[in-house]
């Protein structure tokens, strides 16, 4: 029974108010899998469409491939990721302790070019999608954390 | 990484048995499907039904593969989830390769 006077919320913004998804991790390819499978459960269960969950999925999965491969290069170091979910998008933000990322970041790199059938790209997609799929994209350094944030604007498709 | 091939009178059909190809097994994943194209058959029909996630190093293994077997071994694509046709239509992958709906599809097309 819903309370008179006070509107039923939504499963979303039930979720929205119970505060944002939190995880905090070593960098490595298993464990951005086991991350993505965490929170992608977390969104679908906050009511959102499969399209926002696979979209959220896609960014972060870029963005944590860059931290294991671009700032820690080898080596591995914490990671934090937050996820607020909001009324329009999430606000996602990462944090690592890995190498400083160089001026120009993050990049808005072109696609690669694309002359088959051998001369194929077959990297430089990463940040491409990102851009694709993201809003507000900042970096920033903030002592030995590097910072990623953005927003992922819900499609509006159920 | 779990794939397995099936050699059709029209093609060569490679199913991956697994719901991601992504950073952790990109690089199994070439090596697996490398492996599977040693049995004759053309064209070479990828029945990606099955995979719920890709990211540009899954597609990044694709595209390997693709340039791998050259034009004489066309590698085909077949069953994109619709988050998988995503990362293709977002890269404009889409434009290179053959894509078909379903495999029974890719076949029928090939014959």
């Amino acid at each position: 029974m819903v309370a008179q006077g006070s509107p039923a919320m939504t499963d979303r913004e039930q979720a929205g108010a119970a505060g944002p998804i939190r995880r905090r991790f070593t960098s490595g390819d298993k464990a951005t899998r086991e991350t993505l499978v965490h929170v992608t459960e977390a969104l679908a269960a906050a009511g959102l469409s499969e399209d926002d969950v696979a979209n959220a999925e896609l960014i972060l999965a870029e963005a944590m491939n860059n931290i294991v491969e671009h700032a820690y290069a080898g080596t591995e170091g914490p990671v934090d990721l937050t996820v607020t979910i909001g009324r329009d998008g999430l606000d996602c933000m990462l944090r690592d302790q890995g190498r400083e990322a160089p001026i120009g970041y993050p990049p808005d790199p072109p696609l690669p070019e694309m002359e088959p059938p051998l001369e194929l790209p077959e990297g430089g997609f990463g940040w491409h999608i990102i851009r694709c799929l993201t809003t507000d994209l900042r970096y920033r350094r903030e002592g030995a954390w590097n910072v990623l944030s953005c927003r992922v604007p819900f499609s509006g498709l159920d | 990484m779990d794939i397995s091939a099936t050699l059709n009178p029209t093609g060569l059909v490679i199913r991956v048995n697994e719901a991601r190809i992504d950073a952790a097994v990109a690089i199994e994943f070439k090596e697996a499907v490398r492996a599977a194209v040693d049995a004759p058959g053309n064209p070479i029909i990828l029945d990606l039904s099955k995979v719920t996630f890709l990211d540009s190093s899954g597609l990044g293994a694709v595209v390997a593969v693709l340039k791998l077997l050259g034009p004489e071994r066309p590698l085909q694509l077949a069953g994109l989830t619709p988050s998988v046709a995503k990362v293709f239509r977002l890269t404009r992958m889409d434009s290179i390769f053959t894509i078909h709906e379903t495999v029974p599809g890719a076949l029928k097309a090939a014959g």
